[in-house]
């Protein structure tokens, strides 16, 4: 299990870990991100299939970005999630992997994620001059249009959306 | 020659009626499709419910070319400018069906990115509900929309046309002033009649 390769190699670098019928998940500290990149890059895991990120709401951490890796020789799967505080930016890993250009374009334009080193960091789907960034969770639905969602509000109150947590 | 009978050659008419006769029978369609509701559009065109038969049967993708746009499908708040550029684009007298529910009041999409609805942001003259709707059901549109042509005055619709120029320059001019995008001034536009209760921009 490649996993367990990672801890043994870079020890502490691994902060959580689960792996459920091939689904192998680390969580992995922001200052050793680069090293387990190169390190799981070493092992095969070189197509970097999709960059995507979680608002957690949280204080400390805010955000979670997400990285999906395949290894194409042995088939395996490694998903790596990364702690981000708000505000702070983020590897960008497009020196490495050119599918991150566009990937990490979005999630700069969807959750406002800067990523250090990026080429073109750019908005990929919201227009440049778009106020804010609608995937976080404090952006409104409706995006401030009172047609949008004023017939169906209730159904998106904060009580209603904890229900769904 | 001596006993010409003028009664069967000369018909009376009021040029409103003459001229809306010819309009409504050569309608040339301009499809803006942008989901579902245009795969049923090709279903409309295709030899089964053959389009054709209403006298529309050339379908140009130049607005230049055409005077009834046919918006298929959700329109995004980014994809509100370049729809009210291809309706300016047009040739006139020009008209729009908005096919399915998205393109009529944005539909199941409720959301910061889509248009609620695109009489928004350009004027719409037949509303076909549906999700998709049938090509039976978008021929009654285009059916209705030819009622509609042969009952309206030819000043009365370049009236009509006239305002949504008026609120393009109003884009335009706000769009130099503040130095933003034409995505942001069209939203902010939007965003501004809404609060003010409005329903539309133009």
């Amino acid at each position: 299990m490649v996993i367990e390769r990672i801890e043994a190699q870079l020890p502490g670098a691994v902060l959580d870990q689960h792996a459920f019928r091939g689904d192998a998940t680390i969580t992995v500290s922001g200052p050793r991100f680069l090293e387990v990149v190169d390190f799981i890059f070493a092992e095969g895991f070189q197509l970097l299939l999709d960059v995507t990120a979680v608002d957690l709401e949280t204080p400390e951490f805010r955000f979670e970005v997400v990285y999906h890796w395949l290894n194409l020789v042995s088939q395996e799967r490694l998903r790596i999630k990364v702690p981000v505080a708000e505000g702070a930016a983020q590897p960008s890993l497009v020196s490495r992997f050119k599918s991150a250009d566009w990937a990490e374009r979005e999630v700069f334009d969807l959750f406002g994620i800067p990523f250090e080193g990026h080429p073109n960091l750019t908005r990929l789907l919201m227009w440049e001059d778009f106020p804010g960034h609608p995937l976080r969770k404090d952006y409104p639905l409706d995006g401030g249009d009172p047609f949008c969602t004023q017939d169906i509000g209730a159904s998106f109150s904060p009580e209603a959306r904890s229900l769904n947590a | 020659m001596a006993n010409l009978n003028l009664d069967d050659s000369v018909m009376t008419t009021r040029l409103d009626s003459v001229v809306n006769w010819a309009r409504k029978n050569s309608l040339w369609p301009l499809p803006f499709g942008t989901a579902c509701c245009a795969i049923e559009f090709m279903s409309m065109m295709a030899s089964r419910y053959d389009f054709s038969r209403f006298g529309a049967e050339a379908l140009r993708f130049s607005p230049r070319q055409s005077d009834m746009l046919l918006v298929l499908g959700t329109v995004t708040n980014k994809q509100a400018p370049v729809l009210r550029q291809i309706y300016a684009q047009m040739a006139e007298p020009k008209w729009v069906v908005a096919v399915g529910v998205c393109a009529s009041s944005g539909g199941m999409y409720r959301t910061y990115a889509t248009l609620q609805g695109i009489d928004r942001v350009v004027p719409v003259d037949v509303y076909v509900p549906g999700c998709p709707p049938r090509p039976e059901t978008m021929i009654f549109g285009v059916m209705e929309l030819q009622k509609k042509i042969s009952r309206e005055s030819l000043m009365g619709r370049k009236e009509h046309i006239e305002r949504f120029y008026q609120s393009l320059a109003r884009q335009e001019d706000l769009q130099k002033a503040k130095g933003l995008s034409s995505y942001q001034v069209v939203r902010e536009m939007v965003l501004e009649a809404g609060h003010k209760g409005e329903q539309q921009i133009w």
